[in-house]
């Protein structure tokens, strides 16, 4: 967060994570995945994560609720705090309460996210009866209500039937109605729409912004698709190398992008509307592994306006606007000489 | 192969359909229609796209088109050649001349072959080069799909997504093809490794004058990269036409529905822009609705659609759809949607698009 903003957060934060960690310890080496995260999410706010695959968004979501194994994983930093607690210092049963239960969790792939050999029903109730004491019966009846509630027709009927026997679009609204079943305040969904065709897609997110308004809930969306990000986040952070390159509310991100990264990022993308480009933008190069926490950035060999600051160290967050940050050193106000304007991107 | 406006291309009423096997006796029950009688052509040196969502018989209709799959009906020139029927003894001498690269670059390259068995695996097949030539035919390919010359003793797993993919396509160059078709080479990678890779394919086109049939369900690379566009639901072509009518004047509601429906990077757009959200999932391609194939999820369907399935009509230069919205003929006495000045015309093939079918030579 930006020093010295005049206005207070509005809304306090319901999950704040600060400079988490995490290190998967392999036989092969090193790879430092997470390297000083923090975010906070507000209640009822939606922030998208995004970022390509190895940037780090999906381990910092997983690593925040102790989903990964360890080892390999290693889990560091913090706090990450969540209705007065420290996640990363609550044991296993502590732990097991909030997953499920006050955070919700819809992961990426619908096909294999659900047990095949259970019905929809019994995975639907299962939080019901874990989180909040329901009976059979009683569970039975809410599950019918979430799966009417994410739109699945004639729900409960369909409560008998096994995985196999829905759709893609559907098995993902399955996966949100038992993310939904115990009225999380905080929903974190990796990747939900990923594996599903546009107009499937578009109806999920449509559920998700009704959701949102009638629940209130705070939302973490990951995804690496900018499109969705522009139609559905309220604030946004972009992730490159396991750390956080830029955060920005959604329309400043779009318009007034402050790091070379996230500029790229924008440029690559072909639109099916307006002026057909030539030719596309190309981010030369590779998304690096570290085998060490970074001490230089960790974009300065694919950007174009790296200079020798860039190489020796790892820049901080600058604050550039309102709730706006890039950790990038053309930011740095008090780094006069080699600064060439950001504008020159733009090609 | 006379003129250059010949299509290098040509499928008329291509059916491909898989029997569905039930009971003790496993007896034909029916069949999956996974492409239900599509015809296109595609001229030499243009990029044909094939869009439409998983499940909609793209894919199957790209192999098919490659004969990598067995045809049920239709047929399918190649330069000239019929080869839907062809033997697969004798379509080996022409598979040369078209290539296919993959959606998978993991699973489509075999883990125990070096990079350089990989590329150099059709030279063994289809060449009698000697050994050194085939070395340099590959360094040579290795260059233009800019891969470093000095990895060609590494095996797939040491390479990135975006690098496999090279691979791929520089094995589907070897034998210099004409024709490739591309079945969602892109969709399995990165943003950022995504324009790479269609910058990639875009200088060979232009260099090595490469026609492709590009298969894929991101409508805005395909607006990108095809010259002509195909959308396909449930087996059939819904519309076809070139790239600039189809995204500034969808015709079909399919159409429509799947523009609108794409995500645009640009939240002010995103905060004002009316989607059509389809309700429901695709029907089941082995049980197709009766009427239009999309008459259960339209949300323009009249009690006609329910009733007749629509034919292929062109309804303006270039520009084919199959919608009753757009056929005068049943329109008449209905209030029309405005489309081109004149409106559209009858055709008597519902499939012969563009071109009229060439005889056997």
């Amino acid at each position: 967060m930006p020093e010295g903003a005049p206005s207070a957060l509005p809304i306090p934060p319901v999950l704040e994570v600060r400079d988490l960690r995490t290190v998967f310890r392999t036989r092969a080496g090193d790879v430092h995945a997470v390297n000083g995260v923090s975010f906070a999410v507000r209640e009822g706010e939606l922030l998208g994560v995004v970022g390509e695959s190895g940037s780090g968004k999906s381990v910092t979501m997983m690593s925040l609720l102790g989903l990964l194994p360890s080892p390999p994983a290693e889990v560091s930093g913090g706090p990450v705090r969540f209705e007065g607690k420290d996640l990363l210092q609550a044991g296993p049963e502590e732990l097991r309460a909030v997953r499920g239960g006050r955070i919700g969790f819809v992961f990426q792939d619908p096909m294999t996210s659900l047990n095949p050999v259970f019905t929809v029903g019994f995975q639907i109730m299962e939080p019901l009866r874990k989180h909040l004491g329901m009976g059979k019966r009683q569970a039975r009846a809410r599950a019918a209500e979430l799966l009417a509630l994410v739109g699945i027709p004639d729900a409960g009927r369909r409560l008998d039937d096994y995985p196999h026997q829905f759709s893609g679009g559907m098995r993902q609204r399955v996966m949100i109605a038992i993310a939904l079943a115990c009225e999380p305040r905080v929903l974190i969904a990796d990747e939900p729409t990923t594996a599903l065709d546009v107009t499937i897609q578009a109806q999920i997110l449509e559920l998700m912004a009704e959701l949102r308004q009638r629940l209130g809930m705070a939302v973490v969306w990951i995804t690496h698709d900018l499109g969705v990000i522009a139609g559905i986040a309220d604030r946004v952070l972009v992730m490159y190398g396991g750390q956080v390159v830029e955060h920005a509310p959604v329309e400043a991100l779009f318009a007034n992008p402050r790091h070379p990264y996230t500029r790229a990022l924008l440029t690559t993308v072909p639109r099916v509307r307006g002026e057909r480009v030539k030719r596309l933008h190309v981010i030369e190069g590779q998304p690096p592994i570290l085998e060490a926490h970074p001490d230089a950035c960790t974009f300065r060999d694919r950007c174009p306006h790296a200079f020798d600051v860039c190489h020796r160290l790892n820049p901080q967050r600058y604050p550039v606007g309102e709730d706006h940050d890039a950790a990038c050193f053309l930011n740095d106000p008090g780094l006069a000489p080699p600064r060439p304007s950001l504008e020159v991107v733009h090609g | 192969m006379a003129d250059a406006s010949a299509p290098l291309v040509s499928v008329r009423d291509l059916k491909v359909h898989f029997p569905i096997h039930a009971g003790l006796l496993r007896r034909r029950v029916g069949a999956v229609k996974a492409v239900d009688g599509i015809g296109f052509d595609i001229r030499p040196g243009e990029t044909l796209g094939l869009v439409g969502e998983s499940g909609c018989g793209k894919s199957t209709a790209g192999r098919a088109v490659l004969r990598l799959l067995d045809v049920t009906e239709g047929s399918i020139r190649v330069e000239g050649t019929e080869i839907a029927r062809m033997p697969q003894g004798e379509l080996r001498r022409l598979r040369p001349r078209m290539q296919m690269v993959f959606q998978d670059p993991q699973a489509s390259l075999d883990p125990r072959m070096t990079v350089e068995a990989i590329i150099r695996e059709p030279l063994d097949e289809h060449t009698r080069l000697t050994r050194a030539e085939k070395r340099e035919r590959v360094a040579e390919l290795m260059d233009a799909v800019v891969l470093n010359r000095g990895f060609a003793t590494r095996f797939p797993h040491a390479f990135s997504g975006g690098q496999r993919q090279r691979i791929g396509i520089a094995r589907a160059l070897a034998l210099n093809p004409r024709f490739v078709v591309c079945d969602e080479p892109i969709a399995a990678l990165d943003v950022s490794i995504q324009a790479q890779v269609v910058n990639l394919l875009e200088d060979l086109q232009e260099r090595l004058g490469l026609t492709y049939l590009f298969i894929s369900h991101d409508l805005s690379m395909v607006r990108h990269i095809a010259t002509r566009v195909a959308v396909m639901y449930l087996g059939r072509i819904v519309e076809m036409q070139a790239r600039e009518g189809l995204f500034a004047e969808p015709l079909h509601p399919y159409t429509r529905a799947l523009l609108s429906a794409v995500n645009e990077p640009d939240p002010v757009a995103a905060r004002t822009r009316r989607r059509i959200v389809l309700k429901g999932d695709v029907p089941s391609p082995a049980n197709p609705p009766r009427g239009c194939n999309f008459c259960t999820r339209c949300p323009d369907a009249m009690p006609v659609c329910r009733e007749v399935d629509p034919a292929t009509l062109e309804v303006g230069p270039g520009r084919w759809v199959a919608c009753h919205l757009h056929d005068p003929a049943v329109m008449r006495g209905q209030p029309t949607r405005p489309f081109g000045a004149e409106g559209p015309t009858r055709r008597a093939s519902p499939t012969a698009y563009d071109t009229p079918a060439r005889s056997a030579t």
